[in-house]
């Protein structure tokens, strides 16, 4: 299976405000924060079709997501997924002792993913903390 | 409702020309009466000065660019100087902080502790004027106004370019029932404008870019728009080139613009123009090298022009904080100390820097500059019409005031300050504050920090006396007045921290501690004039075209000023 | 009828726009449209009609089921357990209007909590730069009348302040920039090639976390000192061009983001465009603003330095005085460390955005939050007590990203029952005072409190 290390930054996007501001557990929300861009060359690199599910870890934590190409050009090398649910699963808390975690510019390892299912934002929150029931 | 009666005291009170007769005060419902009941409060004062509560003329202690020096300087929280160590809360007041630039608790707490019941901040940028109100009415105990700067405006240096003074006087009594104002201030006119493209207007003929319109034209067209309005202060002025070398030149020649133009208002008003932070604008010399005190060329000036009144601006000598709507002085003092410099430009109105400085006394400029202060109020003749401040925090923090009384009182603590000098002969032979005798008496500091700022302000039935009809407020301080300590350290000791300070006619500090968190007013002026729909034309287009907010969220809301005392000015058509 | 009303604050982003016009239903309820916003404000205006918007605190139940309770048993319960906690920590504070954040400083000095706010994972970084080096700035309408260069370096407006470019920084015509976008040469600084980028006249795509060389190559070149052939990934002709462009503006404006606090480097790369800023202010005019978030986050930094001193990460455990340090009294850094006891989120959603191990540490405890709407804070808190929304259903006072204040408008009634931030706080803060045998320290300014829309009664 391939595995790709790549540096990974978790940015704003519209989308995602525009989902966020109908609720996090709207399902645009899902649609807009569980994806990951990659650039199509690492997609090519990882042996995946766009839209596919990929596993990203990092040193503090692993999620799926669903490998999209760009809608803002990342280059090769350089995978971004929005702020928010998903992309906080793989986050380091390190601040360097600035009080800031390390949202953008962390290590992940990605690899494909094709036949895990995405979580929903309540399941990974929810799931972390011991208080999921299943269900939505 | 409350009686209170102050017996006993040395009372102290220029405005009813009262020199240490021993005396009552008497208090009810707020104000100072003749005569109260035998149920009265009873306050001993007997050994004590009772003088009425100080009034500040002129401080930055609200606003966008305090709070920015309060923001950016964690150190300033370090050695917090007073601080209480009782737990907050517990012991019923909130946490204090700051030493140059203090919260707005403490800033309330430390005026209340030295006797001081009115203050007034000194500039006010009108688009940030709900966060000044804020800030206000965080502060407790003492009342404040503020002060909305125009000296900038582009409304008022349009309309003054075409002179049209009627216009600016509508404009300014808009401005000053929006942002909740009390009066018209200038900081370098002309100067900040032009500093929207980093330039800087430092003598009164240099134009503004785009505006073409001088310092001297803007001082000119304000005096006169003020007095059209006949507010209850005059036009309030930071003179353009403030803090280099021989500038006095230029101080005197804007000074000059007073002349012959004449008081007109119902408030008891008698000067046309106020010079504030006096200090930073009697420098002679051509440079460091050369610099030297020029107090005595100013003041001979002021003292013969009765429709000036001036504050001092004092250098204390301490770690402080700059801050002015100068913002090009700003820009030019962090290139003299490198530190960090934090600026901001408003829009259309104002801009404002915030520098940190240390008034080293190891370094002669300093010294010198704590001489002038000092000797602006030792040569002044009417000490009705110079007041004690020391531009807080810019030449040191308003805790100081004390100090300065100190030294204005005593020779021997000037002298015993100028013998610490490294560069003292340097200094003395900047100055002439070594060859003066002259010790202020406890009436002339009442004069210059109670009944002259309070007349200036046009708020004189109202603070800085004791007759009757006026606001109780009355400090009682630890001096004999028949036999005053020789040591000068007990004179500050006795200022600091008042014996006791009735605020409003409520008792808010007690053996120098806080015992209420009192009452505070916000005061402002309205002015009641006809529409001017040529102005309100001109304020909608520009809201529309050139603000970046609302014009209908401009306006402070009043609940931001939660306790007003309006003061209704009404200008015939 | 409907009402349309005008100047309204749109409460998302930092651009803090007030110039929107909602349309409300008769009984002043329902937004029936909202005219100017972007879409993220539009989306939040009409979330306001949402049915199911609680009504009611819900508290935790032993089986992790969720039970509606009233608002006095929701206010025991949180008056109860911060003055249990040894080290409370009170965090949030980007979509509260001031008076919120006022009311909760009384409540935090009261329980010796600390108290922080957004700016802690955000903009914190750049306070660190702040105390440092200053800040050259200025309004924003100082950048739309006069700004001819306009730099983007690690922010994309477009997609988090998506109307900043027309009302400020790009688009609008001003009055000495009356060409708008044709007389504006803009900049872009960015590892991806950003919807922001795309506008810009140049876009120099550097290296991911490699801002901070970069800035000091700028700085190099303005001093007119020699370069390396590339920095950061950025060739040293683009390099010098780029400095040229931004030495000759008659007013250069700069507006940096998450792209230079939440990297390598943190507050060192704000640090270092200070300093770029204030070297570019010996040849020309320039000025440097933080793309601050939240319509209200510079709100507490505002409120809490003129109340305590400092504008985040507060410690007031020590009751005598308040002591900040960032990376220590960060609450990112004491969740990790588990120096809190109890964790208050009001305003924001630590569930979402916080990473997820801090959450982790944070739920070891009482965990509370204080939303108007279903958050992840909320899903997982032991209490969830609703609010008004403030710009909504609550007016108040907000600081814009330049710290310009504007007072927001209430467009829609509340839903009854539900009280303000404030008045929560306020009762909050009563009931502390209760238990604790204390009077409330109220100044004269809350002597009289009102809120309009609550029916229901004080707590005497």
């Amino acid at each position: 299976m391939a595995k790709v290390i790549m540096n990974m930054i978790t940015q704003r996007s519209i989308e995602e405000g525009a989902a966020m501001e109908q609720g996090k557990t709207n399902p645009n929300y899902f649609d807009a924060c569980s994806i990951c861009e990659i650039n199509p060359e690492d997609m090519k690199k990882l042996g995946i079709w766009k839209n596919t599910n990929v596993r990203v870890t990092s040193e503090c934590g692993s999620v799926i997501v669903k490998a999209i190409e760009p809608s803002q050009y990342c280059p090769p090398g350089l995978a971004h997924i929005r702020q928010g649910v998903w992309a906080n699963q793989v986050v380091p808390p390190r601040t360097q002792s600035t009080g800031t975690p390390q949202y953008s510019g962390f290590p992940v390892t990605i690899e494909p993913a094709i036949n895990e299912k995405l979580k929903t934002a309540l399941e990974l929150v929810q799931g972390s903390v011991g208080l999921w029931k299943g269900g939505q | 409702m409350a009686e209170i009666i102050v017996k006993g005291g040395f009372v102290i009170d220029p405005t009813r020309k009262i020199d240490g007769d021993v005396g009552d005060v008497a208090i009810k419902d707020g104000k100072i009466v003749d005569k109260v009941s035998s149920s009265a409060k009873v306050i001993d004062a007997k050994g004590k000065v009772v003088m009425a509560g100080g009034v500040d003329v002129h401080a930055h202690v609200a606003g966008p660019k305090v709070n920015v020096g309060r923001l950016y300087r964690p150190e300033d929280k370090l050695l917090s100087g007073f601080c209480r160590s009782a737990m907050a809360q517990k012991n019923g007041y909130r946490m204090e902080s700051g030493f140059s630039i203090p919260s707005t608790f403490k800033t309330g707490y430390d005026y209340a502790r030295m006797g001081y019941g009115f203050v007034m901040e000194a500039a006010m940028p009108p688009i940030h004027s709900p966060h000044v109100h804020e800030e206000i009415h965080d502060t407790p105990i003492i009342d404040e106004a503020a002060l909305p700067v125009f000296g900038n405006n582009w409304f008022v240096m349009d309309y003054l370019k075409k002179g049209e003074v009627e216009n600016t006087a509508s404009y300014i009594a808009w401005l000053l029932k929006a942002t909740k104002g009390y009066g018209v201030k200038v900081v370098n006119p002309g100067g900040t404008a032009a500093w929207g493209w980093g330039l800087n207007c430092v003598s009164l003929d240099d134009p503004v870019p785009y505006f073409e319109i001088t310092p001297r034209e803007i001082i000119k067209g304000l005096i006169e728009a003020n007095e059209y309005l006949g507010l209850p202060h005059s036009m309030h002025v930071h003179q353009n080139d403030l803090g280099n070398p021989g500038n006095y030149k230029g101080t005197i020649d804007s000074l000059k613009i007073s002349e012959g133009v004449k008081p007109k208002n119902k408030f008891g008003r008698e000067q046309v123009m106020h010079s504030t932070h006096l200090q930073f604008h009697s420098y002679g010399g051509t440079g460091w090298g050369d610099f030297e005190s020029k107090a005595k060329e100013v003041m001979d000036y002021v003292n013969k022009n009765k429709a000036l009144t001036v504050d001092t601006g004092n250098v204390t000598l301490d770690e402080t904080t700059t801050m002015t709507a100068d913002g090009p002085f700003e820009h030019h003092l962090q290139g003299l100390n490198h530190l960090k410099w934090c600026n901001v430009d408003v829009e259309m109105e104002t801009a404002a820097g915030v520098v940190p400085y240390v008034y080293d006394p190891n370094i002669k400029v300093c010294d010198i500059q704590w001489a002038i202060g000092l000797e602006l109020a030792l040569y002044a003749k009417d000490m009705n019409r110079i007041f004690i401040t020391t531009d807080h925090p810019n030449a040191g923090p308003f805790t100081r005031y004390p100090r300065v009384m100190k030294w204005l009182m005593s020779r021997k603590a000037r002298e015993s300050v100028l013998n610490s000098f490294k560069h003292k002969d340097k200094v003395i032979a900047a100055t002439t504050l070594h060859q003066i005798d002259r010790e202020l008496t406890l009436f002339e500091i009442a004069q210059m920090t109670r009944s002259g700022p309070a007349k200036c302000l046009g708020m004189s039935n109202i603070y800085g006396g004791l007759a009757p009809g006026m606001s109780a407020d009355v400090a009682v301080f630890d001096l004999n007045y028949k036999n005053m300590p020789s040591d000068p350290d007990m004179i500050e000791k006795a200022f600091q921290r008042a014996a006791c300070f009735i605020k409003s006619g409520e008792v808010v500090v007690k053996d120098g501690e806080v015992v209420s968190n009192g009452h505070k007013k916000t005061v402002w002026v309205n002015v009641n004039m006809p529409e001017n729909p040529q102005v309100k034309r001109d304020i909608t287009q520009s809201f529309t075209k050139d603000y970046t907010v609302q014009l209908e969220n401009y306006s402070v809301k009043d609940y931001l000023a939660p306790h007003p005392f309006v003061i209704n000015v009404d200008v015939e058509a | 009828m409907p009402k349309l009303i005008t100047g309204v604050g749109c409460p998302y982003c930092g651009s803090s726009c007030d110039d929107l016009e909602v349309l409300i239903s008769d009984d002043e309820t329902k937004v029936l449209e909202v005219h100017n916003a972007c879409i993220i404000g539009n989306n939040l205006f009409h979330h306001a009609n949402d049915p199911t918007r609680p009504r009611l605190p819900r508290q935790r139940q032993p089986d992790g089921s969720m039970k509606e309770i009233p608002y006095e048993e929701a206010i025991d319960y949180f008056a109860k357990t911060l003055l249990a906690a040894k080290k409370p920590l009170i965090y949030g504070f980007g979509s509260t209007n001031c008076e919120g954040m006022s009311a909760v400083g009384r409540i935090a000095e009261k329980a010796g909590a600390v108290l922080d706010n957004c700016a802690t994972i955000c903009h914190g970084p750049s306070f660190l730069a702040m105390f440092d080096n200053g800040y050259p700035s200025c309004t924003l309408g100082e950048a739309k009348n006069r700004a001819d260069v306009v730099v983007f370096w690690g922010c994309n407006p477009m997609h988090a302040h998506p109307r900043h470019t027309s009302r400020y920084s790009i688009f609008p015509r001003g009055y000495f920039t009356g060409k708008g976008q044709m007389a504006r040469t803009v900049l872009s600084i960015d590892p991806r090639e950003t919807d922001t980028a795309k506008l810009a006249d140049v876009h120099l795509m550097l290296d991911q976390g490699h801002d901070y060389e970069l800035f000091d190559a700028f700085r190099t070149v303005l001093r007119g000192h020699d370069i390396p052939d590339k920095v950061a990934g950025i060739d040293k002709e683009t390099i010098i061009k780029a400095v040229d462009i931004m030495k000759k503006a008659r007013f250069c404006m700069i507006f940096f983001g998450m792209g230079c606090t939440h990297t390598d480097g943190r507050n060192h790369n704000i640090d270092a465009a200070i300093s770029l800023t204030r070297d570019l202010n010996d040849h020309t005019k320039c000025s440097i603003m933080a793309m601050r978030g939240h319509y209200n986050i510079a709100g507490p930094g505002q409120v809490w330095s003129w109340q305590f001193g400092f504008p985040y990460c507060i410690d007031l455990s020590k009751g005598t005085h308040a002591h900040m340090n960032p990376g220590e009294t960060s609450s990112i850094d004491l969740a990790m460390r588990d120096e809190v006891d109890c964790f208050v989120n009001v305003g924001a959603d630590a569930g979402a955005h916080f990473p997820i191990q801090a959450v982790q540490h944070l739920k070891k405890h009482p965990f509370i939050a204080v939303d108007p709407n279903f958050c992840m804070a909320s899903e997982i808190a032991d209490l969830h007590i609703p609010v008004r929304i403030a710009g909504v259903d609550e007016p108040g006072v907000v600081y814009r990203m330049d710290n310009v204040p504007i007072q927001f408008k209430a467009v829609l009634k509340g839903l009854p029952g539900v009280p303000s931030d404030e008045e929560l706080f306020d009762r909050v803060y009563e009931r502390m005072c209760e238990l604790t045998l204390t009077q409330p320290i109220w100044l004269a300014a809350k002597e009289h409190r009102k809120y309009p829309h609550n029916t229901n009664p004080m707590v005497s």
